[in-house]
C-alpha cells in the first residue's frame, strides 16, 4: 500500500501498524447515515481479516450506525467485537450483538424484476383485452344471479326485505333530489339560451320551447339523472360492499346460511329500480322548469303560452324517455354491487373497483342510451 | 427500576369524556425511562384512548399530558412533528399502509424524516426488518399477503425504523398464536434491553405480563387504580384486579412464569 494513514470523519485505518489499526469515532446515528455510508463504503476495501478495530471513541450509537458496522466488518466479526471490546457498555454490546444476529444468517432480499418498457406495454394491453371479455361475462353471470335471486324471492314475501329497501330508497332516491332538480333546472336553462341564441338566426325563438321538452324528455332527463346515479350510487354501492367485502362480513354472511346477493344485492337494485325513474320523471320537470324561466326572461315567452306549447308535445316522448329509466337503473345498480364483490382487501383494492364501477356504468349508460336513439328513430317513435 | 428513574411521560389530572360518557377522572400516571409498562384493564375501561392521549391523536377534555416534559398538543406543528419521531406507535391491527410493500412502508418515515435516499432507506429497512424477525421474502409483499404475526413484526419494524425512545404497542399479541405470542414478547424484550427503548403496552394477555412487564398499571373505575410491580398489583384488593390474576388463567400465567424463571 502507498499511503500508510486512511481517514474519513468517523474512521481513521493505520496501515503502518502491523496489524492496522481501524478507529472508529463520532457518533454513528441516523442522522448522519448519509456521510457514513459512504466512509463505510470507501473503507471496506481497505480492511482485511486481520485489521485490529477500536471502538473506544465511539460516541452514539443507534440500530442504523450498528447496521453500517455490520456492513462494514461483517456479521460475525461484529458479534465476535461485542464480546470482545471491553470498552463497550453492556447496553451497547447487547445492540451490536441483536443486529449482527439479526443480519448474520439474513441474506438481502431479492427484489422483484422490474419489466421492459415495451413487453410491459404490450402484456399490458393484452392483459386488458383478456380481462374486458372476462369482465362481460362476470357481468352477464352477475345479471343472470341477480334475476334468478329475484324472481325466488318474489313469491316468498317472507323473504322481502322492505326495511333495507325502503332505507336504500332514501338513500339513493330521496337524498339525491336536491342535486338533480338543482341540475337538470341548470342544464334546462343553458338549453333554452343555446336555443334562443341559434333559433333567433331563423326567427324561430319559439321553438325553444319545442327543442327544451323534446331534449328533456326524451333524452337530458334520464340521461343526466343516470349519469349523476352513476357517479352517486355506483360508488356508493361498490364503497359499502366492498368494505363489507374487505372486512369479511359477505363471508360471514355465507356462513351464517344466508344469500348475500339476497340480502345486499336485491335491495340496492330494487331501490334504484324504484328511485330513478321517479328521478328521472323531477329531472324532467325541473329541466322544462328551467327552460321556462329562460324563456320568460329572455324571450318574453309567457309560462301560459309555455303550458300551451308543451300541450302540443305527444306523451310517447315522456314515455321513451321513462322506458330507459328501470334498464339504466338495474345496470348501474348491477354493475356497482359486482365491483364491490370483486373487492379483495386493500383500501387500494376498494378504490380502484370504485373508480371502475363509476366507469363502467357511466360508459354503459351512454352506449345504450345511443343505441335506444337510433332505435326509437328507426321505429318512429 | 432504580431510584434515579425519570418520568419520560407525566399524565396528570387526566379527563376523557365522549358526550356523556366519562372514559377517564383525574387520571394520573408516569411512564419511567427504560421500563416496560402494562396498561391492563377491563374492555371499555379505555386503555385505547389513554394511549391515544398521549401520542397526541386524542385531545384530552382536561388534565396534562407530557412526552419529554413537552405538551404535544400545544407544540407549534413542527415541534410536535420533532416529537412525535421520537417515539413509534404500533396499532391494534397493524395499520401497515395497504397499497406500499412491506419494504416501503419502513423505509417510508427513514425517506421523510431521516432524509436518507431511496436506496439508504431501503437497505436500513432491511436491517429493521431482519430485527423484527422477519423472513427477507416478506420483504416485497404487500401487507395483505401476510399473516398475522407477520404484520405485526412489520408494524413494530416500521414503528422501529426512527430508532424511537419510545415505543407504544396497542395488544401486540391479541390475535397470535401462543408461540408466535411468546416470541413477540420476547423480541420486546431483547429490542428494549439492546436499544434502550421505554415500551407502554396495552394488553390483554397475562403470559405477556408475566414476562416481560417491569410495571404493571390498573385502569379501573376511570382512572389508575393501581400502579407498581406485579406482586404488589396482585396483592391490591380490588375485585376485579382479584379475578384478573387470580382467576384460573392468571394463575396458569403465574405458574408458566415461575418454571420459565426456574428453567433459566
Amino acid at each position: 500500500m502507498s499511503k500508510p494513514f486512511y481517514m474519513t470523519s468517523a474512521l481513521q485505518l493505520d496501515t503502518a501498524a502491523s496489524p492496522a489499526q481501524l478507529r472508529i469515532s463520532g457518533d454513528w446515528t441516523l442522522p448522519h447515515y448519509s456521510q457514513l455510508a459512504r466512509d463505510v463504503a470507501t473503507m471496506r476495501p481497505r480492511l482485511d481479516g486481520a485489521t485490529a478495530v477500536h471502538l473506544a471513541d465511539l460516541q452514539a450509537l443507534d440500530t442504523s450506525g450498528a447496521a453500517l458496522l455490520a456492513d462494514l466488518l461483517g456479521a460475525e466479526r461484529l458479534i465476535d467485537l461485542a464480546a470482545s471490546d471491553a470498552s463497550l457498555t453492556p447496553a451497547r454490546q447487547a445492540l451490536l450483538n441483536s443486529v449482527g444476529a439479526a443480519l448474520r444468517t439474513y441474506c438481502q432480499p431479492e427484489k422483484p424484476k422490474p419489466r421492459a418498457g415495451l413487453a410491459d406495454v404490450l402484456a399490458h394491453i393484452g392483459g386488458f383485452v383478456a380481462s374486458l371479455w372476462e369482465r362481460v361475462a362476470a357481468l352477464l353471470g352477475f345479471i343472470g344471479l341477480v334475476l334468478e335471486t329475484l324472481l325466488r324471492g318474489l313469491f316468498a314475501p317472507r323473504r322481502w326485505r322492505v326495511t333495507s329497501l325502503v332505507s336504500n330508497i332514501e338513500q339513493t332516491g330521496l337524498d339525491a333530489v336536491p342535486i338533480v332538480v338543482l341540475l337538470t333546472f341548470m342544464v334546462g336553462a343553458v338549453v333554452a339560451f343555446l336555443g334562443a341564441t341559434v333559433l333567433a338566426n331563423f326567427g324561430a325563438t319559439i321553438y325553444t320551447v319545442n327543442l327544451v321538452a323534446f331534449a328533456f324528455l326524451r333524452e337530458f332527463g334520464v340521461l343526466l339523472t343516470a349519469i349523476l346515479m352513476a357517479g352517486r350510487t355506483a360508488s356508493a354501492f361498490t364503497a359499502q360492499i366492498g368494505s363489507m367485502k374487505a372486512n369479511e362480513e359477505v363471508d360471514a354472511i355465507r356462513t351464517l346460511g344466508l344469500n348475500p346477493i339476497e340480502l345486499l344485492v336485491l335491495p340496492r337494485v330494487l331501490a334504484l329500480l324504484v328511485s330513478l325513474p321517479i328521478l328521472t320523471f323531477l329531472a324532467m320537470l325541473s329541466g322544462i322548469l328551467g327552460g321556462a324561466v329562460v324563456c320568460l326572461l329572455v324571450l318574453n315567452i309567457s309560462p301560459t303560452m309555455y303550458l300551451t306549447i308543451l300541450q302540443g308535445i305527444e306523451v310517447q316522448h315522456l314515455l321513451v324517455g321513462l322506458s330507459k329509466a328501470p334498464v339504466f337503473a338495474f345496470l348501474i345498480a348491477v354493475i356497482g354491487c359486482l365491483e364491490g364483490f370483486k373487492v379483495s382487501g386493500s383500501a387500494q383494492s376498494v378504490g380502484e373497483h370504485t373508480t371502475s364501477a363509476v366507469v363502467q356504468s357511466i360508459f354503459v349508460v351512454i352506449l345504450l342510451d345511443a343505441v335506444a336513439a337510433m332505435f326509437f328513430m328507426e321505429m318512429g317513435w | 427500576m432504580s431510584a434515579q428513574a425519570s418520568a419520560l411521560i407525566e399524565v396528570r389530572d387526566l379527563t376523557n369524556a365522549f358526550g356523556a360518557q366519562v372514559v377517564h377522572e383525574h387520571l394520573d400516571l408516569d411512564v419511567m425511562r427504560g421500563e416496560i409498562l402494562g396498561i391492563v384493564g377491563g374492555s371499555g375501561t379505555g386503555k385505547s384512548v389513554l394511549l391515544r392521549s398521549i401520542v397526541g391523536l386524542q385531545r384530552p377534555t382536561a388534565g396534562s399530558v407530557k412526552v419529554f416534559g413537552e405538551n404535544l398538543l400545544s407544540l407549534s406543528p413542527e415541534k410536535r412533528s420533532q416529537v412525535e419521531r421520537r417515539f413509534g406507535v404500533l396499532f391494534q391491527s397493524g395499520a401497515l399502509f395497504s397499497s406500499l410493500t412491506v419494504l416501503e412502508n419502513i423505509a417510508l418515515p427513514l425517506i421523510e424524516h431521516a432524509g436518507l435516499s431511496r436506496d439508504e432507506a431501503e437497505s436500513l429497512a432491511v436491517v429493521k426488518l431482519a430485527l423484527a424477525g422477519l423472513p427477507e421474502t416478506a420483504a416485497y409483499k404487500y401487507p395483505d399477503s401476510l399473516s398475522g404475526g407477520m404484520v405485526k413484526r412489520a408494524a413494530l419494524a416500521r414503528a422501529l425504523a426512527l430508532d424511537p425512545e419510545i415505543v407504544f404497542l396497542d395488544e401486540p399479541t391479541a390475535g397470535l398464536d401462543p408461540i408466535s405470542a411468546a416470541a413477540f414478547d420476547q423480541l420486546i424484550l431483547t429490542l428494549r434491553d439492546a436499544l434502550g427503548l421505554t415500551v407502554f403496552l396495552v394488553t390483554h394477555d397475562l403470559d405477556t405480563l408475566y414476562t416481560i412487564c417491569d410495571r404493571v398499571a390498573v385502569l379501573s373505575q376511570k382512572r389508575v387504580l393501581v400502579a407498581g410491580d406485579l406482586t404488589t398489583v396482585a396483592a391490591t384488593p380490588d375485585a376485579w384486579v382479584h379475578d384478573y390474576f387470580h382467576g384460573p388463567r392468571g394463575r396458569a400465567a403465574l405458574q408458566a412464569s415461575a418454571r420459565l424463571t426456574e428453567n433459566n
